[in-house]
């Protein structure tokens, strides 16, 4: 069986960073797995722009993004399949990949990348009522079928849903010379970023109605019409606030969910919010030599987060391999407090911080004018002020080797009120 | 001239098909759907019932116990996936004591096997049983088998043996002759021997093709259910019925043989043979009412709702019958629940105790062709999937993440004699789709070997009906 010293499993955003990293720091020996017949992952059907703001300053359509790390990891020669998917992965790092080319293939890792991504949450899991005929989709399979191969999927459409690749698909839908008759959002506030609601819905004159859910969908072989119904601060629909479309199609945006099957075979404990791996400041996972990075671990907003997520595990992985990682020392908790989802990573061994530690995390409301408090074993560490939090967008909070001096326990982050 | 029309391809019709196939007979099934097993047999629970539960003395109790006794031969001999998961029949709270000990006396006269338990006994055995559950009785010879799988490999080994299979032909009208029957349907007239009306919710419509008979009628009666994901531990190994109601069996846990847990079925009378929707009030209704014998359902892990309609009969009794006023023409009608336990059961009285009657059956004579089960390459061996992937590189070429289903798997069940048509005819048969992604991965690509396979473009595949064209055109330049 042929053991590689690093396999990184999917080569998106987050696995090509991490195996370019990894390379970068001394491991010679990767071997990316991808499933599609190209690297590059999602990003290869968002062929609108805004991705590498941070990284590249400019505005790069998803593709052109991903070509340029594709090209990198061509020119380190880091060696990548396709078409190949794991089918198996145990904790002591066996791997069982598929391709049509070499069949059923095991191998052996001395350390893993998981860089599986995400999947959307469906119609079928929020339990829309109603009946199930053709045009209801995830946005992103529109998205595929529109920019990958080529075909339209309705002429009427309604969204149910404000996350980014419905705000996009609406867009890009109108743009194909389709009518998108509404976006419908469960929430009282988008959970999309800012900029896509200006340039995907108002640019468009396309509503959204905010706290509204759909109620039904008809059609029998065909959807032919949604209905629409205001819901109570309890989320449930309220009679006598609905309005009914007569639409061709349904597209649904209604969130993201780490796929980590993979990651439970090989016996990686999840949490229970991000619904990925709990890591520590290597981003590696309790299974030792397993690490994760982008939206397999938590699901990110933009994919410059996301790349330089794949950098920091791919370094970690590195440190790993040459055995860099510190194992004396205690490890302290991260704690999400009050209007705090989550915070990666989870938990932290300070003996490992050479500089400072990245805290990306999501608030669980929106505020205005508010802080954000930093607490190291109970103790107000220092307080952030910002104008503006949304669930919508990931919140980054970088913490020095001193802020860290001293921890005993957990560092905690809250939203506090602004004196 | 046929010897034997049957009109629905659900599961009674299919296994009627496939028995008569052993004799010298000439036999046609004509389908209104364009898929088999695409009514009720669709959207049921998918389980075998021991038995206990119909009353004394009907059919139902009847079919259903011979039909249970008849399963392990008839899934070994048609390559069907079959657990004897086991049930258990939960009390909540002293009142249902007595009906527990209704069932339990019930089942042992019938001599099912059975076993009383405490709270404690059933705890052992099903450790999310709700806290208000005092006793339960666990019932081994119960079982699960997916209704899709059962009816289409039913049909395809009638078929291998020489039964005519016509899909998407609507009965229009029935001439009664002398001698024969003139079936008119949307794709011409079919001359037959005998009909049996298979025809499921539209049973009573098609007997009344031939009869004016007010005997007995069709009320349809609709179960929404959820399915839960795939979980490790399950959250229920056997199937978990509350104390019966009035109003049916109630809303139960069942797995399925896949491992996922289906929650339902409601049970509403309903006027419309074709509303399988579902609804806000009865999905939350199921939601409330499954925590009364299970708790700790992760109800976060639903992937899909879905509803199924049940032929429920004006007499609540199956009518397995020659029509009295309609010689040759025989009614397999009402079979809702126990009907997918009861269909070999049902089969076997059709031919012994009804055609035999008025038909000389001689066995064939050339030897059975079998039917070839479906590949599965998730269950083999690493040498079983050498050797595949040696035959032809597409089983190597993964379709389904969720799954893990092959190209290779979903280019042999469309090139089949009842192979699949549409993306849901590929997803009954080699579950693309049936996973967690619900197909939003792998519905682009199962579209693309539909088109290729069926040498159609992609533009005309459908997702399940007629009608249910899945793309509107290409786009701009």
């Amino acid at each position: 069986m042929r053991t590689y010293d690093l396999v990184v499993i999917g080569g998106g955003s987050a696995g090509l960073a991490a195996a370019l990293s990894a390379n970068d720091n001394g491991v010679k020996d990767i071997l990316i797995l991808e499933r599609d017949k190209e690297l590059g992952g999602i990003l290869q059907q968002c062929i609108h722009n805004g991705f590498g703001l941070h990284t590249f300053k400019e505005e790069l359509a998803g593709p052109a993004y991903a070509e340029r790390y594709i090209d990198l990891v061509k020119k380190q020669e880091i060696d990548y399949k396709l078409n190949a998917m794991v089918t198996h992965l145990s904790d002591d790092k066996e791997i069982e990949y598929v391709t049509p080319t070499e069949g059923y293939v095991h191998i052996k890792a001395k350390a893993v990348i998981l860089a599986m991504g995400c999947r959307e949450r469906t119609r079928g899991a929020i339990a829309v009522p109603g009946f199930r005929p053709a045009g209801i989709w995830t946005a992103g399979t529109a998205q595929r079928y529109l920019n990958m191969e080529g075909y339209m999927v309705g002429k009427r459409i309604f969204i149910l849903g404000s996350g980014d690749i419905g705000l996009i698909m609406a867009r890009r839908m109108t743009l194909e010379g389709a009518i998108v008759l509404g976006v419908a959002e469960i929430m009282p506030y988008s959970n999309g970023l800012p900029r896509n609601i200006k340039q995907c819905l108002d640019d468009f004159d396309i509503p959204l109605f905010l706290s509204h859910t759909i109620s039904r969908i008809e059609g029998r072989n065909r959807v032919n019409q949604v209905t629409i119904k205001q819901v109570d601060d309890k989320m449930k629909p309220i009679d006598g606030t609905e309005k009914v479309f007569d639409v061709d199609t349904v597209l649904f945006s209604v969130g993201l969910i780490p796929e980590n099957a993979l990651s439970e075979e090989a016996h990686v404990n999840l949490h229970r919010r991000t619904k990925g791996p709990i890591v520590d400041e290597s981003y590696q996972t309790n299974v030792n030599g397993i690490f994760a990075c982008g939206n397999v671990l938590h699901v990110h907003d933009l994919v410059d987060w996301v790349s330089l997520e794949g950098a920091k595990a791919g370094k970690s992985a590195a440190h790993f391999l040459l055995n860099k990682i510190r194992q004396e020392g205690h490890t302290i908790e991260m704690v999400a407090g009050d209007g705090i989802g989550y915070i990666v990573p989870h938990k932290v061994n300070p003996a490992n911080i050479t500089v400072a530690l990245e805290c990306m995390f999501r608030v669980t409301r929106n505020a205005k004018n508010v802080a954000l408090a930093v607490y190291r074993d109970g103790e107000l560490l220092k307080t952030i002020k910002k104008i503006h939090l949304a669930p919508a967008e990931m919140e980054r909070i970088m913490l020095s080797k001193d802020d860290l001096k001293g921890c005993k326990d957990n560092i905690k982050i809250q939203i506090t009120e602004v004196k | 001239m046929y010897d034997f029309l049957i009109i629905g391809a659900g599961v009674s019709g299919a296994i009627i098909a496939r028995d008569l196939s052993k004799y010298q007979c000439r036999v046609a099934i004509i389908e209104k759907e364009n898929d088999v097993a695409n009514g009720v047999t669709g959207g049921n629970s998918a389980m075998i019932h021991s038995g206990h539960d119909p009353k004394d003395g009907t059919m139902k109790m009847k079919m259903n116990i011979r039909g249970n006794a008849m399963y392990d031969d008839l899934c070994r001999e048609l390559k069907v996936d079959l657990w004897w998961n086991g049930a258990m029949v939960v009390a909540v709270g002293e009142d249902e004591l007595p009906g527990l000990h209704f069932l339990y006396n019930q089942a042992k006269e019938r001599n099912i096997p059975c076993t009383l338990l405490n709270r404690e006994e059933a705890l052992a055995l099903e450790p999310n049983l709700s806290d208000g559950m005092i006793a339960a009785m666990e019932l081994p010879t119960t079982g699960l088998v997916s209704p899709w799988e059962l009816t289409i490999a039913a049909i395809e080994d009638a078929m291998n043996n020489g039964v005519d299979l016509f899909l998407a032909t609507e009965v229009k009208s029935i001439d009664q002759h002398p001698n024969y029957y003139e079936v008119n349907t949307s794709k011409g007239s079919y001359q037959t021997r005998f009909v049996i009306n298979c025809a499921g919710l539209f049973a009573d419509d098609i007997y009344h093709m031939v009869s004016d008979s007010k005997a007995w009628g069709i009320q349809p009666r609709k179960g929404e259910y959820f399915i839960l994901d795939k979980a490790n531990p399950p959250i229920v190994r056997r199937t978990i019925y509350p104390l019966p109601s009035e109003k049916g069996k109630g809303v139960l846990v069942i797995p399925t043989v896949h491992h996922n847990v289906l929650l339902g079925p409601s049970s509403e009378l309903i006027t419309d043979k074709n509303a399988i929707d579902n609804t806000y009030d009865v999905l939350e209704y199921v939601r409330r009412e499954v925590g009364k014998c299970v708790k700790n359902i992760p109800m976060g892990e639903n992937i899909r709702t879905y509803s199924g309609i049940r032929p429920t009969g004006t007499t609540h009794d199956f009518i397995i019958e020659e029509a009295p006023d309609a010689t040759r023409f025989i009614n397999v009608a009402a079979i809702e629940s126990p009907g997918l336990a009861s269909a070999p059961a049902i089969s076997e009285y059709v031919i012994n105790e009804i055609i035999a009657k008025k038909f000389d059956f001689a066995l064939k004579t050339e030897p059975r062709i079998e039917r070839r089960p479906w590949i599965i390459i998730n269950r083999m061996s690493v040498e079983e999937k050498k050797a595949i992937v040696a035959t032809d590189p597409k089983f190597a070429q993964m379709i389904c993440r969720c799954e893990h289903i092959s190209e290779g798997e979903i280019v042999d069940i469309i090139n089949r004699n009842c192979g699949a048509r549409t993306v849901k005819g590929v997803k009954r048969r080699a579950r693309p789709g049936a996973g967690r992604c619900q197909g939003g991965f792998c519905e682009p690509k199962v579209v693309h070997i539909l088109a290729r396979e069926l040498n159609i473009s992609p533009l005309d595949v459908l997702l399940d009906g007629d009608d249910s064209i899945l793309l509107q055109g290409r786009t701009k330049g």
